[in-house]
């Protein structure tokens, strides 16, 4: 079976941009990714579109050009970017294409996500209540996680810290000023023991990635980045998730719960072959500080209570044994749903590419010049209990 | 607080009327699993929950959450938002009063106290709540 490779990237900067609607920002990435490719609109086969809340992708053959081209519209919460590329992956991996493209776009309007109960099974009081509010879970799930594993609120904050950091480098990131981590400590709560540097927001952006078998790869004459896992899953029993009124008692509850994560992971990496220990630089959803913090041990990259030290021993900068979230990850990009796993990958390729500037990580191979990393990995996560993981090579 | 039994519940079959209500949960018939609220399926049976638990995780919500859906007062006060495991039967999330934004701790024993969602107003609706215990509900 043929691998497929990653040929062409693109992308609209995160963050806010007035006058320019979802959709604008997802087809300039897409051509964007197209000239990066070197390839035409017409030539692309196929496309799978992920939005949340900037409608169907499919309508931007308007704009593309009615080529006729098969596009299918992926609407599957923050995995929504991840299953539209697995979905693109599979299509060529059947041998019915060889090139077509993934694209996420989305605009949220500003503050909280606008969440109702009925869109999610749950009865209305659940919402009049005041606990149809994301935030609430994530604080509650890392504040049983901190006291359980020995993680304290500094390096929550070392976390933001380095995400402010990194996005200094990344032309594509929202927030590019450093912020120091007696700032983002000090901060007002938003949620215990979240301050509001802690917390990513929802915001605006469009990724692009065009995929294409190894021989169109060949063909087209571009470096193989070889997408050697793409997984998405669902939730195992007894987890902790978003918008729970009630959660499963467990006999021995002194471990983690189970997660999609954990088993979006242990089959990506059954798949690619490799190990945890073989990635030279990883993007984790991060949209909380505590997200990366757990997310770290839900991928396998450490033990539950490790963070603390790899933390303070600056394991995870660019210089780190294990760079995390080199462009600034959500904290720094904002989350436009649709988007946000395929700007993973898009960053994921600019380090692989080598091409990564002041952010770029150098690979562990590299004692003698400027050869980037070779492996990296992506994931995302989100409700009801999604996940998705990529894994590339070169 | 206002007897309990005059006063009216934000929605059927969350609570028991009894003078020291309960929470009503969902037994799965066939597996034995609980669920809060009970679902509105034969599938499920109806189960008051015991009133007595301990503080499993919690945060604190420190800003209005948006209205629609939130319906509670346009004054803000901030709010310990506890889950709370019911030992052997199921953790519920709710409103914990009566401990400060910062004295309470996982593992602390609390009660169940169904409380106001308008604390000012005596007509208001009451809705699930859990206090410390030790404290009169």
């Amino acid at each position: 079976m043929s691998d497929v490779c990653i040929v062409g990237i693109g992308i609209h900067p995160f963050g806010r941009t007035d006058g320019l609607s979802g959709l604008d920002q997802g087809v300039f990435a897409v051509r964007q990714a197209l000239a990066d490719a070197g390839v035409e609109w017409p030539q692309v086969q196929f496309a799978y579109g992920a939005s949340d809340a900037a409608g169907n992708p499919d309508t931007m053959v308007d704009r593309l050009g009615l080529t006729g081209v098969q596009f299918i519209n992926v609407r599957n919460g923050c995995a929504a970017g991840g299953s539209a590329l697995f979905s693109g992956q599979m299509a060529i991996k059947s041998g019915e294409f060889d090139l077509g493209i993934a694209v996420g776009f989305d605009k949220h309007p500003r503050g909280a996500f606008n969440a109702l109960p009925s869109e999610y099974n749950l009865p209305d009081w659940y919402g009049e209540v005041g606990q149809m509010v994301t935030t609430q879970f994530f604080a509650a799930k890392i504040m049983r996680y901190m006291q359980m594993f020995g993680i304290s609120q500094q390096t929550l904050g070392r976390v933001a810290e380095k995400a402010f950091r990194n996005a200094v480098h990344a032309p594509h990131a929202w927030r590019r000023q450093p912020v120091s981590l007696e700032e983002i400590l000090e901060a007002p709560l938003v949620s215990d023991p979240y301050t509001k540097y802690m917390f990513c927001s929802p915001a605006e952006g469009g990724v692009a990635l065009v995929l294409a078998s190894e021989k169109k790869a060949r063909e087209l004459g571009k470096p193989l980045i070889r997408l050697k896992a793409a997984t998405m899953r669902t939730r195992p029993p007894h987890s902790f998730e978003v918008f729970a009124p009630s959660i499963d008692v467990v006999e021995d509850d002194s471990a983690p719960r189970g997660t999609a994560s954990r088993i979006a992971s242990a089959d990506a990496f059954r798949l690619a072959g490799i190990g945890p220990g073989d990635i030279e630089v990883a993007q984790l959803q991060d949209t909380e500080a505590g997200a990366e913090i757990m997310h770290m041990a839900e991928n396998g990259f450490c033990a539950d209570g490790e963070q603390e030290q790899w933390l303070a021993e600056g394991r995870t900068e660019i210089g780190g044994a294990l760079p995390v979230n080199t462009d600034g990850g959500c904290l720094a990009c904002g989350e436009p749903i649709g988007a946000s796993g395929l700007r993973q990958v898009y960053e994921n390729v600019v380090q692989l590419r080598g091409d990564g500037g002041g952010r770029q990580v150098q690979g562990r191979g590299s004692s003698h010049g400027s050869s980037g990393p070779k492996t990296a990995y992506s994931h995302v996560y989100g409700a009801p209990g999604v996940s998705a993981v990529t894994i590339l090579e070169r | 607080m206002p007897d309990g039994s005059e006063m009216r519940a934000i929605a059927e079959g969350l609570f028991t009327d009894e003078a020291e209500p309960r929470l009503i949960g969902g037994r799965d018939r066939e597996t034995g699993r609980i669920v809060f609220p009970c679902p509105p399926s034969a599938a499920y049976e109806p189960v008051a929950l015991s009133r007595e638990g301990t503080l499993w995780s919690y945060t604190v919500q420190r800003y209005r959450p948006k209205s629609p859906p939130y319906a509670g007062p346009e004054a803000f006060r901030p709010w310990i938002v506890a889950y709370v495991e019911l030992p052997g039967e199921v953790i519920v999330e709710a409103p914990l009063h009566g401990v400060g934004l910062d004295d309470a701790r996982i593992g602390m024993p609390v009660r169940f106290a169904p409380a106001p969602l308008h604390p000012d107003d005596p007509e208001s609706v009451l809705i699930p709540a859990f206090a410390a215990a030790g404290v009169p509900a």
